[in-house]
């Protein structure tokens, strides 16, 4: 009797963790979406985790009352687990951020698929609600993991966008037969020789809908589909709960599948966007192809550097619009050094950011903070188009559809509707890009053929440094 | 699908919690500021880690003679263990740099 009292005190303080854990995730969640708390959020999160990782290795039972035993695999797991992941994360790019979180929400998946899979191989006989779990929790957790793969491929490049002549219409069957196979598996409908067969079959249509899946989509709609795949594991880990009746992987796998989806829906308010667009991957596609070869296009005017530097250096204010091309280039460090001069030559210098900048909402501040540029110097769009008209200097630096005129005048521009900076209000305006090919959105920009605008041409990083340069020489 | 309904009926509980978390997740993050999205993504990316909890009862029950449990179990502690620190670590970088400058 004292026995069974022992374990159930120990359950008790196990589910007492859980609590604790569930709760962390949700106030984590919560302050994770102030700015001022934010960071306290995230550090709450992972207290909760530890906690709950922490009472299951020593207070879980299964239900025949025996503990967890492997105890060496498990630690060795942790230990390895945690040194690699705490090195990427410390060692990676701030550019490569996004990639980073598609690769580690893609280990995610993949660790929900691999307890699925030793699950049905520790033997399920079908039906059960059971071997409904394992079987959603590894479709959910391999199309997670492939698309995630590939999506961090594309992000850094490795992988080129390709779209897949009639791809809707295969992955349409593709999704078609897993939940065929599926249903065929957890109903029990087949012999058990076939079974098994049909469940691997279902694993690897899996992986070949998620690379399907992201294949298509553009680089700069990579975000939202991270963040979808995000919700997408959330829901493996979710499945993971209910397989062993475990409330904190359920909250935790749940929480972040619901508030996954609307931080995806919020991404594509933000970027103007339908999550169905993105999906699809129709932007910059045949409707955008057309607009572009209809518009008849004037010529534009390159100027030096030496030019560009008088200019900048008899300015009063100079706004600095960063886009993606700053990212690529690795140039804030050079943005912040120009910036410098340019204060200690007494022109003011502000920067505009447009919410969607770079390639993630966010991006663009983030990438600022770190070469140590001065908080109050960011401008949020609607401050930044306010000074505008007060602007000597616009210097749009590899950013392209975010100053696009077309969004407010050309209703059958994709991209029309999206709020801009209106850098045209500015008294001069130089663009600096590698080349004039079009932007992300593969739409042409009128700016650059307006008699205001001037074009810079150049890698972002090295005309900044050459532009200090000049500089220093005035 | 009598098991199935029984499944229901014995997970009853277990359905409740997964309604109602889906309701905190939409109210909790629904007015998030357009410059935190990121690190917020990368926040929720760490707490869906939680599966790693499944991974170590996976592990701690597999048989120890069962080389093929063993191994895939093992994998799943190592990538889940990834994705909980990694995600943890690499938001704390991003945010670190908003807390920096908002203090200066």
């Amino acid at each position: 009797m004292d026995q069974i009292q022992e374990i159930l005190n120990q359950y008790s303080i196990l589910l007492f963790c859980y609590l604790i854990g569930s709760v962390t995730f949700i106030i984590g969640l919560k302050q994770l979406s102030h700015p001022d708390t934010a960071r306290k959020g995230n550090l709450f999160a992972a207290a909760g985790m530890t906690i709950a990782i922490i009472a299951t290795i020593f207070l879980y039972r299964n239900n025949h009352g025996e503990k967890l035993h492997n105890y060496l695999w498990i630690l060795g797991g942790l230990v390895i687990g945690s040194i690699v992941g705490t090195l990427t994360a410390k060692k990676v790019q701030m550019t490569a951020m996004p990639e980073m979180v598609s690769l580690f929400n893609g280990m995610g998946g993949a660790c929900a698929m691999l307890i699925s899979l030793v699950e049905y191989h520790n033997d399920v006989t079908p039906p059960t609600g059971k071997l409904l779990v394992i079987v959603l929790g590894m479709i959910i957790g391999t199309i997670s993991f492939a698309g995630s793969v590939i999506a961090w491929g594309k992000l850094n490049g490795r992988i080129k966008d390709k779209t897949i002549p009639g791809g809707q219409i295969i992955n349409f069957i593709i999704f078609a037969a897993i939940i065929v196979f599926a249903v065929m598996v957890i109903g029990g409908f087949m012999d058990d020789g076939v079974t098994p067969y049909l469940f691997y079959s279902i694993l690897a249509l899996a992986a070949v809908y998620g690379i399907l899946f992201v294949m298509p989509i553009g680089g700069a709609d990579m975000p939202v589909v991270i963040s979808l795949l995000n919700s997408f594991t959330g829901c493996a880990a979710a499945f993971g709960g209910f397989l062993y009746n475990n409330p904190v992987m359920l909250t935790g796998g749940i929480l972040v599948g619901s508030a996954g989806t609307i931080l995806t829906i919020l991404m594509c308010k933000a970027m103007n966007r339908s999550l169905k667009n993105v999906l699809i991957g129709s932007f910059g596609g045949q409707k955008a192809g057309a607009s572009t070869a209809s518009k008849e296009q004037g010529s534009y005017k390159e100027i030096s550097l030496s030019d560009t530097a008088v200019l900048m250096a008899y300015a009063q204010k100079v706004m600095i619009i960063p886009g993606y091309g700053l990212a690529v280039a690795q140039a804030q460090h050079a943005c912040h050094e120009l910036e410098k001069i340019l204060e200690d030559k007494g022109v003011t210098v502000v920067y505009g950011i447009h919410p969607v900048a770079g390639r993630m909402p966010g991006h663009m501040n983030v990438l600022l903070a770190e070469a140590d540029v001065s908080y109050d110097k960011l401008l949020e769009m609607e401050d930044a188009n306010e000074q505008m008209s007060g602007t000597t200097v616009a210097m749009v630096l590899g950013a392209n559809d975010v100053v696009n005129p077309a969004a407010k005048d050309d209703p059958a521009s994709p991209i029309y509707g999206m709020p801009i900076l209106e850098v045209e209000k500015a008294e001069h305006v130089i663009v600096n890009k590698r080349s004039m090919k079009p932007g992300y959105a593969g739409i042409e920009n009128e700016l650059f053929f307006k008699p205001k605008t001037s074009m810079l041409f150049g890698d972002a990083k090295k005309v900044l440094q050459d532009l200090a340069g000049e500089l220093k020489q005035l | 699908m009598d098991s199935i309904a029984n499944f229901f009926i014995q997970n009853y509980q277990m359905v409740t919690i997964v309604i109602l978390s889906i309701f905190l997740g939409i109210e909790v993050i629904s007015r998030v500021p357009s410059v935190l999205h990121t690190p917020l993504m990368s926040g929720a990316n760490a707490i869906h880690g939680v599966v790693v909890i499944g991974a170590i009862i996976v592990m701690g029950s597999a048989p120890e003679d069962d080389y093929l449990a063993l191994g895939l179990g093992f994998l799943a502690v190592v990538l889940g263990t990834l994705n909980v620190v990694g995600g943890f670590v690499v938001t704390d970088r991003m945010l670190e740099m908003f807390n920096k400058k908002k203090k200066r």
